[in-house]
């Protein structure tokens, strides 16, 4: 891993690197930087399958992070690609001829994040959701509570515990005094 | 049928549903609309039962004697219906069948939680089921959303969208608890009492309005025959 | 000859006999195939139960005329099969409607339901039920070859196209069966019963799990009810056909019982013990196994 990531350093500017096991590194890099990278590190370094493509709502920073986990089978280790666009200008370049597997994602991204991928086939069709009205439901300014209310008839009477709290009365001594 | 101006559709009709002009293999151009060409939208009808109680009776004998259940897993409490048909519990010593089509089915079970997409499909399979129809709530999500009361996209309370004769709760209920809920709902009918099917024609204008509210992007005829 | 009013009422009792027996033997069946995997099965009663929930069933909707004839059709081949065989050998009140010539009509019997239901079940609209009757149609005609076969080779031996002189021919004793006199047919009649009864592993046209239900997908309420009434009868008289032609007939109600019962079983067995093929395996099955049997039976006549 490390020779592969001293090799990447010297082909492609990096930005921090993140070594979580000793088979699993995340490194940031540019917007524009990880079509390159993606393209070497599955055509040369092995690393084949897509594993997964998601996406982090940084609200405070005004951040979309996007993570792109690739795998090289053969020497079973992982790397994972973050990239940072701007939330209010959500859209990114699509990776769908490099993996097919990645429109899928890529749909589901546009769906739940409101991330737009031009030229990705079939992104702007609906996926999960069907008739979806209102703000992307991953996004982390959708309040999902108050949508939810304001949506749905709930039927009356129903009672609410905080996991933390509730466990702590029935398990703890002094909970159990009170 | 009179118009329902509840809610209007707020997401644009899907192309294979707009009305359009197609020319015939002879030559000639027609109109088709698909939503009122291919479908029969008459209004569901309240149906009393036999004239003479005693036939009545014995009809609905046979009824609570002979479910059969839909074939329709909508959310993970699917997964509790299978073990019934199997040589531990073997429903099918109470008369409890399922049938793999919504027209010869006349029970739903509705297995779990149930998103917006799929109460769309539950609506029409349950509109396609005959009268006298029965559903069964299966599960806490249908009581009261269970644990996804704050989800964008479960509906929380069944029956204001169907008519529910039972509910089992449990997250999950075991096949026991559900055996126990067909037990109930068959004395339910045999009392004379599992008229959801006339509930639902005759609050039909409410169950629409409800199912409208949620479900955005209504493509179907009102009722799907 | 002439016609007879009193044989009416006689057939219609036959057929209300052989009513009840075919639900009390379908349920019987299924239970039995239930115990083979250590279930209970349906209650005995099952198949009144559903029949008369069916009949109550407060709507009905209609998809044209076809769509309606199609269980009509069905039930008047499996009630037509049943009138014109003799059930009961020897005896005048349930000899039915059968005369000279009665076995090609059984022939043409046992598929006239098939194609109603094709019709009807085409009309519907659902595209599994056109999945299913293309799948029933080529079955059931690769089925139906060797029992072409197998029947001719009986009429040739026997010298008769009438049903009840085949029987007549047959009694005596077990050693004057066609079984023992002309084996190759018999074999190639049940390689054919199988395929002709919807059980594994020919069950491929309802197949539950991947079209589900096939032909009768839109039926419903009466016209279902309608069908299972026929699921009941046309077993049952296609069981008379085998008795009577492979056999050597029942000359009492006990012993049609017990026959029909044997006869049923080995289907049942085959479909407990097999997986299902799908189409293209059985017509080749039939091709390969069965045609050849019948086509021998038929030489060495």
């Amino acid at each position: 891993m490390r020779t592969l990531l001293e090799n990447l350093k010297e082909r492609f500017p990096l930005g921090p690197i993140t070594e979580q096991r000793p088979d699993l590194v995340f490194v940031t890099v540019e917007r524009s930087g990880l079509r390159p990278l993606l393209a070497h590190l599955r055509d040369r370094e092995g690393f084949t399958h897509l594993v997964l493509l998601t996406a982090v709502d940084w609200i405070e920073e005004n951040l979309f992070q996007l993570t792109y986990l690739v795998h090289d089978r053969r020497r079973g280790r992982d790397i994972g690609l973050r990239v940072l666009v701007p939330r209010d200008a959500a859209e990114m370049e699509t990776i769908h001829d490099l993996w097919p597997t990645a429109a899928t994602y890529q749909r589901e991204l546009r769906e739940m994040f409101g991330i737009g991928f031009p030229g990705s086939p079939r992104v702007d069709e609906e996926f999960i959701l069907e008739g979806w009205v209102d703000l992307p439901p991953y996004r982390r300014d959708f309040d999902t509570k108050a949508f939810a209310e304001e949506a749905f008839a709930h039927r009356p009477g129903r009672e609410t515990h905080d996991p933390a709290t509730h466990m702590r009365e029935r398990l703890t001594a002094q909970g159990r005094a009170k | 049928m009179q118009q329902d101006d509840v809610v209007e559709p707020r997401v644009p009709v899907k192309d294979e549903l707009k009305k359009r002009t197609v020319k015939g293999p002879d030559g000639f151009e027609f109109e088709v609309d698909p939503i009122h060409d291919y479908y029969c939208d008459a209004r569901p009808e309240v149906r009393p039962g036999s004239y003479l109680k005693i036939v009545e009776d014995l009809f609905n004998w046979a009824r609570s004697e002979s479910l059969w259940i839909l074939g329709f897993g909508t959310g993970c409490g699917a997964i509790e219906m299978r073990p019934l048909m199997t040589p531990r519990f073997d429903a099918y010593r109470y008369g409890i069948q399922w049938r793999p089509t919504p027209r010869q089915a006349n029970l739903f079970v509705i297995s779990g939680y149930l998103s917006v997409k799929t109460l769309k499909r539950v609506i029409r399979s349950y509109e396609q089921m005959q009268n006298p129809k029965y559903v069964v709530g299966l599960g806490s999500c249908t009581v009261n959303g269970g644990m996804y009361w704050d989800s964008y996209n479960t509906i929380k309370k069944l029956d204001e969208y169907l008519p529910v004769d039972v509910y089992v709760t449990g997250c999950m209920p075991r096949p026991e608890a559900l055996l126990a809920g067909f037990e109930e709902l068959k004395r339910i009918i045999r009392a004379g009492k599992g008229e959801g099917a006339n509930l639902y024609a005759k609050n039909f204008d409410w169950y629409k309005a409800n199912q409208k509210r949620v479900i955005h992007d209504w493509d179907m005829p009102d009722y799907n025959w | 000859m002439t016609f007879e009013w009193i044989k009416i009422p006689q057939s219609l009792l036959t057929l209300f006999i052989v009513l009840n027996y075919g639900l009390l033997l379908t349920a019987l069946v299924q239970k039995i195939a239930a115990r083979a995997g250590r279930r209970h099965g349906i209650p005995i009663w099952q198949n009144y139960v559903d029949l008369l929930k069916n009949y109550g069933l407060r709507t009905n909707i209609t998809h044209g005329v076809m769509y309606y004839l199609g269980p009509v059709f069905r039930l008047s081949g499996g009630v037509g099969l049943l009138l014109f065989v003799p059930t009961i050998y020897g005896s005048e009140m349930f000899s039915n409607l059968s005369f000279a010539g009665d076995l090609i009509l059984a022939l043409y019997f046992i598929f006239f339901g098939t194609l109603g239901m094709a019709l009807g079940a085409g009309e519907s609209g659902h595209p599994h039920a056109a999945i299913g009757v293309s799948r029933g149609l080529s079955q059931v005609t690769a089925a139906e070859l060797p029992l072409a076969l197998a029947v001719f080779s009986v009429a040739l031996q026997y010298h008769t196209l009438s049903v009840t002189d085949i029987v007549a021919a047959q009694q005596g004793g077990v050693a004057h069966w066609t079984l023992v006199t002309n084996p190759l047919a018999v074999v190639a009649g049940m390689f054919s019963f199988l395929g002709s009864m919807m059980r594994s592993p020919f069950d491929v046209v309802l197949a539950p799990q991947e079209i589900p239900i096939g032909p009768p997908t839109e039926y419903h309420s009466s016209y279902l009810a309608l069908m299972q009434t026929n699921r009941a009868i046309f077993p049952v008289a296609k069981m008379v056909i085998y008795m009577n032609l492979f056999f050597g007939g029942a000359s009492s109600w006990a012993e049609f019982c017990l026959k029909i019962f044997l006869i049923y079983m080995v289907s049942a067995l085959v479909g407990v013990v097999f997986p299902r093929f799908r189409v293209e395996q059985s017509i080749r099955w039939f091709l390969t196994w069965a045609v050849p049997v019948g086509v021998a039976a038929i030489l060495l006549v």
